[in-house]
């Protein structure tokens, strides 16, 4: 069975909007709150810059460091947690993502990888994902996120 | 036919269900890693791929000369929360996991 030493999940969601409107609600911290547990995003958005996201009430949840980027179509951060000390101790993984337009939609795809087999902080991710991206498509469609946390 | 059809088309088979539960097992295999043990083609693997694909609960990445596949969960997040009212899901996540423990899996 052919594996890599890595573990990755890979998540595609298709919104209906352009590229350039998802782009400005995935880096501008009060339009993705909403949809991102009501967590806030600090960062200046630059490459080689840090990036945190902050509990509400003030916890830091993850950081890294935003490793490239490249408006409206990628975005490539490192990625640890922070509040789990089972899952800070697998150091930094690695989160790509990527925007492109499809007709009449965008197609979203977050790749999230650790350079591990079996790492549990991918496997952890993997609940909340699908939740984000299931947020961020009824904010940009409907103007809601119906699904609170 | 509409997203929601092709949803429950490519669930619908149970190849095709195998071959999700492989991907859950091992996530980003091939299309050789997956056809191990099967005792189908290569050929109707391919085809089955395809319609899980578009589908969207299975997204492939090229990695060098590899094409590997991945199980997609936003799809199927999204029957959940169709039918799972937010004041039901605790429950529901205490009974998996006394069902897992009963079981026998680590919940």
């Amino acid at each position: 069975m052919t594996q890599t030493a890595a573990s990755t999940y890979v998540y595609v969601t298709y919104i209906r909007t352009t590229v350039e409107r998802l782009w400005t609600v995935l880096t501008t911290p009060e339009l993705l709150r909403p949809s991102w547990y009501d967590m806030t995003l600090e960062t200046d958005w630059k490459a080689g810059s840090p990036w945190l996201l902050r509990f509400p009430d003030g916890r830091v949840a993850d950081t890294g460091e935003v490793l490239e980027i490249d408006p409206p179509r990628r975005l490539v951060l490192s990625w640890r947690n922070e509040f789990m000390p089972e899952l800070k101790a697998e150091g930094f993984a690695r989160c790509t993502l990527e925007l492109e337009a499809v007709a009449g939609a965008v197609k979203l795809t977050v790749i999230h990888t650790m350079d591990r087999a079996g790492s549990l902080f991918i496997e952890k991710v993997a609940g909340g994902w699908p939740r984000i991206l299931s947020n961020l498509k009824s904010y940009l469609e409907t103007g809601e996120v119906l699904l609170k946390p | 036919m509409d997203d929601e059809n092709l949803l429950f088309r490519a669930l619908a088979d149970p190849a095709r269900r195998t071959l999700l539960d492989r991907l859950h097992a091992h996530n980003g295999q091939t299309l050789a890693g997956l056809s191990q043990g099967f005792a189908m083609t290569r050929q109707a693997i391919a085809k089955h791929l395809a319609v899980l694909e578009q589908a969207n609960l299975v997204a492939t990445r090229r990695q060098g000369r590899e094409k590997l596949h991945y199980l997609n969960p936003v799809p199927i997040h999204e029957i959940a929360e169709r039918w799972i009212g937010k004041f039901e899901r605790p429950l529901l996540g205490a009974l998996a996991d006394l069902k897992r423990s009963l079981e026998g899996e680590r919940p």
